[in-house]
């Protein structure tokens, strides 16, 4: 072993400077927070939370403990995202490939779109949807029907409720379903290696995911019912619609601001994974006599996507920790709920500040392991 | 003469095709021209929905039939390779069209024919647009936040010295430009927080840093006239002791008192606000995060593992959280970290929360251009037998800086488009500013024309921003 002088000392005195800053501030914290007579732990978790939430996946109330409250805020948080993601992927690779179409309008209508929404700061353009946009919704009184079962109102979008009976049958067809097409899949490229033969697996799937389900209509039993939002006088000037699902403005705004923020990041990133494809492989290709189509699913998709999915994970992780903003417009997420109400309430600064990153941290973290494990899964593997 | 078949256009009937298809191309847009305009309803004597989609199957037929290849006019086969080049392009570019046109009126009734411009009270806002008075009447709040007005020219002030004081690389010689740039890391953010900080803020700290801003512009304008060999010595030391004697030998405070320059009275942080503030906080944030940046970028590629493993930890953390929740942090949880006596200013706190999270993105992007160079080019600056420090001054990161020009100016903007969360800590900028304008009982209703305000002054800076780091990626393109 070589120890060098010259090597070890930069690295203690990094680590000395860093020690003694945490030291420093671990010593101030232990110093103010006896002087406040604040004590440090974690056991106000447990404590009955006595504050409502608006809006929240699962049952709570004021009698429920700080956990539960934590937990809705984390739900909120997540339900925000998914549907976010869902949207902004959607809209995003709609504009994406509409940059690059021949077409002068089309193209130049969706750098419009992109160049617009991306320059306006996120906060802003929540704001606008939820003070100045959705303001100008009609009351409840006066809303009317779209396609008679949906109702967009200034309190929020109600839309009909599924009844389900025997839900769990219909559940299991569609996991058999998901199984089978998964086996039949594997079966196809066994097919294909062997013999060459190619078997229409796309149009199998399709006929799988719809018939399956369809058979447990038919033959378990599965009834599904819909329960449609009825107009109901409170008072004399206020109306309610009860019956239904019930979204809340805020839940609104904040879902299309960050879905139309985010799908112009995506946008970019499926025009850049797109265009990174060389020509030279689209012509060799199609030299080697396959259809556009199959040109499209084996050549160019597969390439693309190496490109393309690494900065819209980054734009995924961007998303999720934007739907914090929520706070802004009193939408119940995780900082509102959990660093907001509940830390105004128990005063303990330190351990729901550090617990609200550290969950941040974790969903963005593991997110990050998940694609690094599937970025180098679809790696070229170069000899 | 053979009869025209309607179902394929084609060369030889170019004339009549073209004026047919002309026609009916032309039909469809005037009819949705007029119905949007001037609300007339050429074909209201059909049913309803087929007079809805008329001008779309008109327009589409129309297009159908101009579609002819190579027919020898420039402008048709202009016309049919970008909008027409077949049917399903044909019907989304009438979409478009339509779309434009249908929304056009609406959108200028709002924002200038029915709009009101003039008077200074609400009562004027009675016409069906936009109520552009309001934004008038505010417009001092939107700018300046609670400043005081009889001080703003303080912040006006600081503004052109600002820009004078970062215009010095643009007329500076190339041979100057290798000083600027320790100008540019160390001393230029140092001189511009003192100034803008306590000249904005005004008090009497003020002349003990004013000194300190008039030595180094005058230890900087002798500079131009040192030797280059001895300019290291010369900044290291001049500029220290011009501040010393400036402070103690050459100005008293009667000085002071006869130039009238006493009388700054004191802004606190917390009326700070506006447009003003955006800038302030993102200027700041800029020029404090790109060099904590580069610092940790270098740390996380260095060779002693400690050293990278700190600077890993720190990078993943910031960028792993939201910025909402380290301002939170930096709102209640830093004041518990620090002596009970100590008071850090929460404007100063909110920066360096900024500075620190977009530091740490500012660390990728440039780790992603140390990581692009070539190897090649670490080894023959250590063959030329330098240093870790003269390589990467001289060698490593001029290229790489070169090549991530456009992840910063991305980082940038994402920092500007960060700062209205500084409403978390209770400071108003430009859309903070706008919320408590919206809650005025005087002014209520109005938040669409504040939101709009914002918007377009938002959008024109990031615009801007990002077509200037293109014209400078660019220009810095070297090819390899």
């Amino acid at each position: 072993m070589n120890f060098k002088l010259k090597d070890i000392v930069p690295q203690l005195i990094t680590v000395l400077a860093v020690v003694l800053v945490f030291g420093f501030f671990t010593y101030n914290a232990q110093i103010n927070m006896e002087n406040r007579g604040i004590d440090f732990g974690y056991g106000f978790l447990s404590q009955e939370s006595s504050f409502d939430v608006q809006f929240s996946l699962i049952e709570y109330d004021g009698s429920h403990s700080y956990f539960r409250a934590y937990l809705v805020g984390l739900l909120n948080t997540i339900l925000v995202s998914v549907i976010g993601i869902i949207i902004a992927t959607i809209l995003g690779v709609i504009v994406g490939i509409a940059r690059l179409s021949p077409n002068y309008l089309i193209n130049k209508f969706a750098a419009f779109y992109v160049e617009f929404f991306r320059n306006i700061p996120l906060l802003l353009q929540i704001f606008f949807w939820y003070f100045a946009a959705l303001r100008a919704l009609p009351l409840p009184q006066d809303a009317e029907a779209m396609f008679g079962v949906f109702f967009l109102t200034i309190k929020g979008l109600y839309v009909p409720a599924f009844i389900w009976q025997n839900f769990n049958i219909f559940f299991y067809s569609i996991i058999a379903a998901i199984i089978a097409i998964i086996v039949i899949r594997a079966h196809a490229k066994k097919v294909q290696e062997n013999q060459g033969k190619q078997i229409p697996v796309f149009l199998i799937s399709l006929g799988l995911i719809f018939i399956l389900p369809l058979l447990s209509f038919l033959i378990g039993g599965v009834k599904l019912s819909f329960e449609v939002p009825v107009l109901k006088q409170l008072a004399t000037t206020s109306f309610i619609y009860e019956g239904g699902v019930s979204l809340p403005p805020e839940l609104i705004a904040l879902t299309l601001s960050l879905s139309l923020y985010t799908a112009t990041f995506i946008a970019e990133c499926v025009r850049a994974g797109i265009q990174g494809v060389g020509k030279g492989q689209k012509e060799a290709a199609a030299s080697i006599g396959l259809t556009p189509n199959q040109v499209l699913k084996l050549v160019i998709m597969p390439q693309a996507l190496r490109i393309i999915i690494p900065p819209t994970t980054n734009q995924y992780l961007n998303l999720t920790k934007n739907s914090s903003l929520a706070a802004a417009i009193a939408y119940p997420d995780l900082v509102l709920v959990f660093a907001g109400t509940a830390l105004m309430q128990t005063g303990k600064a330190i351990e729901i500040v550090s617990i609200t990153m550290f969950t941040y941290l974790t969903l963005s973290i593991s997110i990050s392991i998940l694609m690094n494990w599937y970025n180098k899964k679809i790696a070229i593997q170069e000899k | 003469m053979s009869s025209i078949n309607f179902l394929k256009p084609d060369r030889t009937n170019l004339n009549t095709f073209l004026y047919l298809g002309s026609f009916l191309f032309f039909i469809s847009i005037l009819d949705v021209f007029l119905n949007s305009f001037f609300r007339l309803n050429l074909t209201g004597f059909l049913p309803n929905f087929l007079s809805f989609l008329l001008p779309l199957i008109l327009g589409f037929i129309g297009l159908y039939f101009i579609r002819i290849e190579y027919s020898g006019i420039k402008n048709l086969d202009l016309l049919n390779k970008h909008i027409n080049t077949n049917n399903f392009n044909a019907v989304l570019s009438l979409l478009i069209i339509f779309i434009i046109i249908k929304s056009l009126p609406p959108i200028l009734s709002w924002f200038v024919i029915d709009a009101s411009f003039a008077g200074d009270t609400k009562d004027v806002c009675t016409g069906s647009g936009a109520c552009w008075t309001y934004i008038k009447v505010w417009m001092r709040r939107f700018m300046y936040g609670m400043y005081p007005n009889a001080e703003q020219w303080r912040i006006n002030l600081s503004f052109v010295a600002l820009v004078l004081l970062g215009s010095v690389g643009y007329f500076a010689t190339d041979k100057f430009k290798k000083y600027l740039t320790l100008y540019y890391v160390v001393i230029y953010p140092l001189i511009a927080f003192l100034f803008i900080f306590f000249f904005i803020s005004g008090g009497p700290v003020f002349f003990d840093f004013s000194y300190g801003i008039i030595a180094a512009i005058l230890s900087i304008i002798i500079g131009f006239f040192i030797p280059s060999k001895f300019k290291f010595y010369y900044f290291l030391i001049v500029p220290l002791a011009l501040y010393v004697i400036l402070k103690y030998f050459l100005f008293f405070e009667e000085y002071i008192e006869l130039g009238k320059l006493d009388g700054l009275n004191w802004v606190e942080t917390g009326a700070w606000g506006g447009l003003s503030l955006t800038f302030i906080i993102s200027f700041f944030c800029l020029i404090f995060c790109f060099p904590i940046g580069m610092a940790f970028a270098l740390g996380r590629r260095s060779e002693f593992p400690l050293i990278r493993y700190i600077s890993v930890g720190f990078i993943e953390f910031w960028r792993g959280v939201p910025l909402i929740t380290v301002l939170f942090m930096s709102a209640v949880m830093f004041p518990m970290f620090l002596p009970e006596d100590f008071f850090i200013d929460k404007l100063v706190r909110a920066i360096i929360a900024i500075s620190l999270f977009e530091a740490a993105y500012v660390a990728e992007v440039i780790r992603g251009g140390l990581q692009a160079l070539p190897r090649g080019q670490y080894e023959a600056a250590k063959s030329l037998g330098m240093g870790y420090w003269k390589m990467h001054i001289f060698v490593i990161l001029p290229q790489a800086l070169k090549l991530v020009i456009p992840g910063i100016a991305n980082t940038f903007l994402a920092l500007v488009k960060d700062t209205p969360l500084i409403f978390v800590v209770g400071l108003l900028e430009i859309v903070g500013m706008l919320n408590l304008a919206k809650t005025n009982p005087k002014w209520l209703g109005f938040a669409m024309e504040g939101y709009v305000f914002a918007a377009i002054i938002f959008w024109i800076i990031c615009y801007a921003m990002s077509k200037y780091s293109y014209n400078l990626e660019q220009k810095y393109k070297t090819d390899r």
